[in-house]
Formats: C-alpha cells, sequence, structure tokens
C-alpha cells in the first residue's frame, strides 16, 4: 500500500514538473564581469534577475499563436518578419510532422520574440545578461578561461541541425540553465548594440564614419573566438530577420 | 571535326543568348540571398547554402510600393503602435506622420562626434530641397537617448540648430519604443559611458505610406542620392 502511495505521489510530482518546466524560471545573481565587447570602463554590472531554464519551445510558441492571431504566418507583417518566418510550420498553428513540440522554436524575428516575451510579463535578456549566464560550465559561473568549455561551443557550431533536438538536451549549467550552448543562437534585447558591420569584415577595421565612438567597440580577448562569432552573428542580422537555428528564451527582472 | 565544332560555338552561342533574354524577362523572379550578405548584394535564383558561411539562403523580397496612400502597406513604419513626445509636447504615433515624405535620423543632443555633423547632413539635405516644397515633406530627428532628451531639451536643440521651423520634428519615445524603431532602420547602438553612446550614422528616407525608399549610411557622405530620392517622391 505504501509503496503504490510513493509511486502515485513520485509520479504526480514528476508530472507537475513536468508541466510546469517549460516556463521555469531560476534566479540568476548578478555580478560584474569583463564581456568580449563591453562599455569604455570594460567591466559591466549585471543586476540579480530571473531567467527562463530552457529556450522557447515550439508548443509553448504554438501556445502563443492561438492567443495572438497578429503573429501567425498569414498574418504576420513583412515589417516584422521575413519570408521565411515560421518556415518549417505546417500551417499558422500547427507543427510538421518532423517538428518536435519539445524542440526550441526558431525561424522566429525578433519582433515577436521581444513581443512574446512581453507577453508573458517577461522580456529578452540583454546581450550582457546572457553572456554573462553562458560563460557559466556546469561547476563556475566563470569558465571562460577553462579550454574544454570553449572547445565544447565551438565543436556545437560544427554540429548541423542540433535545432531539432529537445530543449534540456545539453548540460545544466552552474545557475541551473540548460541549453544556452549546443541547440541554438538565441535573440537579446539589445542586439542591435553590437557594432560590428558587415563591411568590417570586408575590408575596414574600425569604420569612424559609421559608427560614432567606433573605438569603444574594439574587443577585450580576441582569442575568444566562440564569443567572437556570436557577436558577429547578433552584428550582421536584422530584427526582421528569422534563422533556422536562432530562437529566444525570456528574463525577468528581481524586482516583480 | 571543324563543322563540329561551329556547332558547339552556335549552340554555346544560343544557350548564352537564351538565358540573357531569361534574365531579362524574369525580373521580378524571386531572388534568393545569404542573411550574413558574405558575398554583399549578390543573389541566386534558387534555394540553397551561401557558399562562404554555409548559411541557408532566404528570400529576397520585392518592396511593395502602394499606390493608394489611405492604406498602410506591410512594410510600412506606420504599422509600429509605439507613442512620441514631439519637441512642442505633443503625444503622437508613428502614423500621425503619413503623408508626406520622411527623412529620418537618429541622433541625441549630448553627443559630440558625429551627431553635429549628421544634423549638418541633414541641413544640407534640406539645403538643396527647392524651398517651394518645404511644407511638402518631414525631417524627423529620433533621439536614442530619451532619459537626456526630453521635448524640452529637443525644443532648445531644435532652436540651437536653426531647425524650429514646421517642417522639422524631434521625437522622444520609450526606451523600449526607440530600441524597436532602431530594429526597423537597422540602426545599432549602444550606451558605452553614462554620456556617450555608439551609434550608427544612417539617414533614411521614407515615402508618404512609410515605406522605407533609401538610406544614406556614413558622416558627411555625398548626399546627392539621397536628394534625387526625396525629390523623386515630391514629383
Amino acid at each position: 500500500m505504501n509503496t503504490v502511495l510513493r509511486l502515485m505521489i513520485c509520479i504526480l510530482f514528476s508530472w507537475i514538473t513536468n508541466v510546469n518546466c517549460q516556463s521555469k524560471m531560476v534566479s540568476i545573481e548578478g555580478g560584474s564581469y569583463i564581456p568580449l565587447y563591453g562599455r569604455d570602463s570594460m567591466k559591466v554590472t549585471i543586476a540579480d534577475f530571473y531567467m527562463d531554464v530552457y529556450p522557447v519551445t515550439n508548443k509553448e510558441f504554438q501556445q502563443f499563436l492561438d492567443d495572438t492571431p497578429k503573429w501567425r504566418r498569414s498574418n504576420v507583417k513583412r515589417l516584422f518578419a521575413d519570408d521565411n518566418y515560421l518556415m518549417s510550420w505546417s500551417s499558422d498553428t500547427a507543427l510538421s510532422e518532423n517538428q518536435s513540440l519539445k524542440a526550441p522554436v526558431t525561424n522566429v524575428s525578433w519582433f515577436v520574440a521581444n513581443d512574446y516575451c512581453e507577453c508573458q510579463g517577461k522580456r529578452l535578456p540583454t546581450v550582457d545578461e546572457w553572456e554573462y549566464v553562458a560563460m557559466a560550465n556546469e561547476e563556475l559561473p566563470d569558465a571562460r578561461t577553462i579550454k574544454g568549455y570553449n572547445e565544447y561551443i565551438l565543436s556545437w557550431y560544427e554540429k548541423p541541425k542540433t535545432f531539432n533536438n529537445e530543449i534540456g538536451s545539453t548540460f545544466k549549467n552552474y545557475w541551473g540553465v540548460y541549453d544556452l550552448h549546443g541547440l541554438v543562437w538565441e535573440w537579446t534585447l539589445d542586439f542591435n548594440s553590437v557594432l560590428v558591420s558587415g563591411e568590417s569584415r570586408k575590408d575596414v577595421d574600425n569604420d569612424s564614419n559609421l559608427f560614432c565612438g567606433s573605438a569603444a567597440i574594439g574587443a577585450t580577448d580576441l582569442m575568444n573566438y566562440a564569443a567572437f562569432m556570436r557577436y558577429a552573428i547578433r552584428g550582421s542580422v536584422k530584427a526582421k530577420y528569422t534563422m533556422k537555428n536562432l530562437g529566444f528564451r525570456c528574463v525577468k527582472d528581481n524586482n516583480q | 571535326m571543324n563543322f563540329s565544332k561551329y556547332v558547339l560555338f552556335l549552340f554555346v552561342a544560343c544557350m548564352s543568348f537564351a538565358s540573357c533574354n531569361t534574365k531579362k524577362t524574369n525580373k521580378d523572379q524571386v531572388a534568393y540571398h545569404c542573411p550574413m550578405e558574405c558575398e554583399g548584394d549578390k543573389t541566386y535564383e534558387s534555394e540553397g547554402s551561401c557558399p562562404v558561411c554555409k548559411m541557408d539562403l532566404v528570400l529576397l523580397e520585392n518592396k511593395p510600393i502602394l499606390a493608394n496612400t489611405d492604406e498602410i502597406s506591410e512594410e510600412s513604419i506606420f504599422n509600429l503602435t509605439s507613442k512620441w513626445n514631439t519637441e512642442e509636447g505633443k503625444t503622437i504615433e508613428l502614423k500621425d506622420l503619413k503623408g508626406k515624405p520622411l527623412v529620418m535620423v537618429m541622433i541625441y543632443t549630448t553627443c559630440k562626434a558625429a551627431c553635429p555633423r549628421l544634423v549638418a547632413d541633414m541641413r544640407n539635405i534640406s539645403k538643396q530641397i527647392p524651398e517651394n516644397n518645404t511644407d511638402d515633406l518631414q525631417y524627423v530627428l529620433i533621439s536614442i537617448d530619451p532619459e537626456t532628451d526630453t521635448p524640452k531639451r529637443l525644443k532648445a536643440f531644435a532652436i540651437e540648430n536653426q531647425m524650429d521651423g514646421e517642417q522639422w520634428t524631434f521625437l522622444q519615445g520609450s526606451m523600449s519604443g526607440v530600441r524597436e524603431f532602431a530594429n526597423v532602420l537597422a540602426v545599432k547602438y549602444k550606451q558605452i559611458s553614462p554620456i556617450d553612446f555608439s551609434h550608427s550614422n544612417i539617414i533614411s528616407v521614407f515615402n508618404a505610406a512609410g515605406e522605407l525608399v533609401h538610406q544614406q549610411e556614413g558622416l558627411g557622405v555625398d548626399n546627392k542620392e539621397t536628394v534625387q530620392e526625396i525629390k523623386n517622391l515630391l514629383k
């Protein structure tokens, strides 16, 4: 009898966590660190905040589309999303067969990601917040000097189609956050603060004609190639772009 | 043997003419480009991946230009619903600016380096537009520092820079409204100290329906093309 009861409780408990796990957040203790691209004082201070444990999934996004018709594929304005918006979906509100409900939603623009988070009473993380949490490995809040940490990220960048994997399939980091590396790239609130221009990849170094104050955009650690890739992507996308391997997650300020 | 060479030559020549032809007649055919713009403006005729960054090619959109200015097209900035304060203390939405071509730039008033030149560029452009057209278009300067640039401050800046006429509008938005609008313009900016911002220098021209028709990037660049685009809209 006792065993049955225990089993029941156990099943109930795991069911509850399963139901809630998608919007689960963990608290991130603020601090200061030196990002790859920072302000003029180099160090950036991060206040305490909450972050989604997982990226937003197809299932969650499907629910959002049910409630918000303006973001369905056939209704979305071209100002806010390009033609690849939710490309793999079979219809306005249905996934195609090869898409998993528990895979991160991708092919979404910044505008919709931003609105999604706002509708949940949350917001997108800033670049600094995202990078701050993402510099942690399983054990350390800042693992950037650990060789294995950088190797893991770079080897992921070479792996194809990880966006089809389910959330939680990578490692749980120091803060209890999953999938920052190894699943999909993620939108950030101020991705347009990265002043790496398309032009800078072609010829010039710091084009002071294009950017006011571009002297301040120099990188702090040019050996951090994985982070450089992320900043380069952020610098090259536009808010209406959608990509197969670009999803998002939300955060919340601590005072809420 | 010789004969077959000629045949081959003729065949190749025919083919190349034929392909020329299809290119011309199918000008509005779909085109794909690399989202990273690895190869600049290069386009491809079919889907695939970019040979440089290996990312999937994306469809290049054609901008629908509406003949009827009463409607708001999908590409129009009048789809944005954020609220803005003008230097005259009025609260408006962008669609309240509908009906005139718009010349827009993002600046902040405490800027010492680039913005004075951006502002000068705007003034330079306005000087090249015939005087009898001044009522037919609107110059809009949007602050990227809404915390500092209150309507009052923007008004003072307008007077100081001789931009206080009807055709000049200064806007103060919310932090998120500014971020969103910058994203529509693909303007990048970052606060690098309490009073300084890095930002891209882009002057954008919109038609009366709020559709982007031209962007000039850089400081003190030759604005001949921008002026011409504006004149075209005024015709």
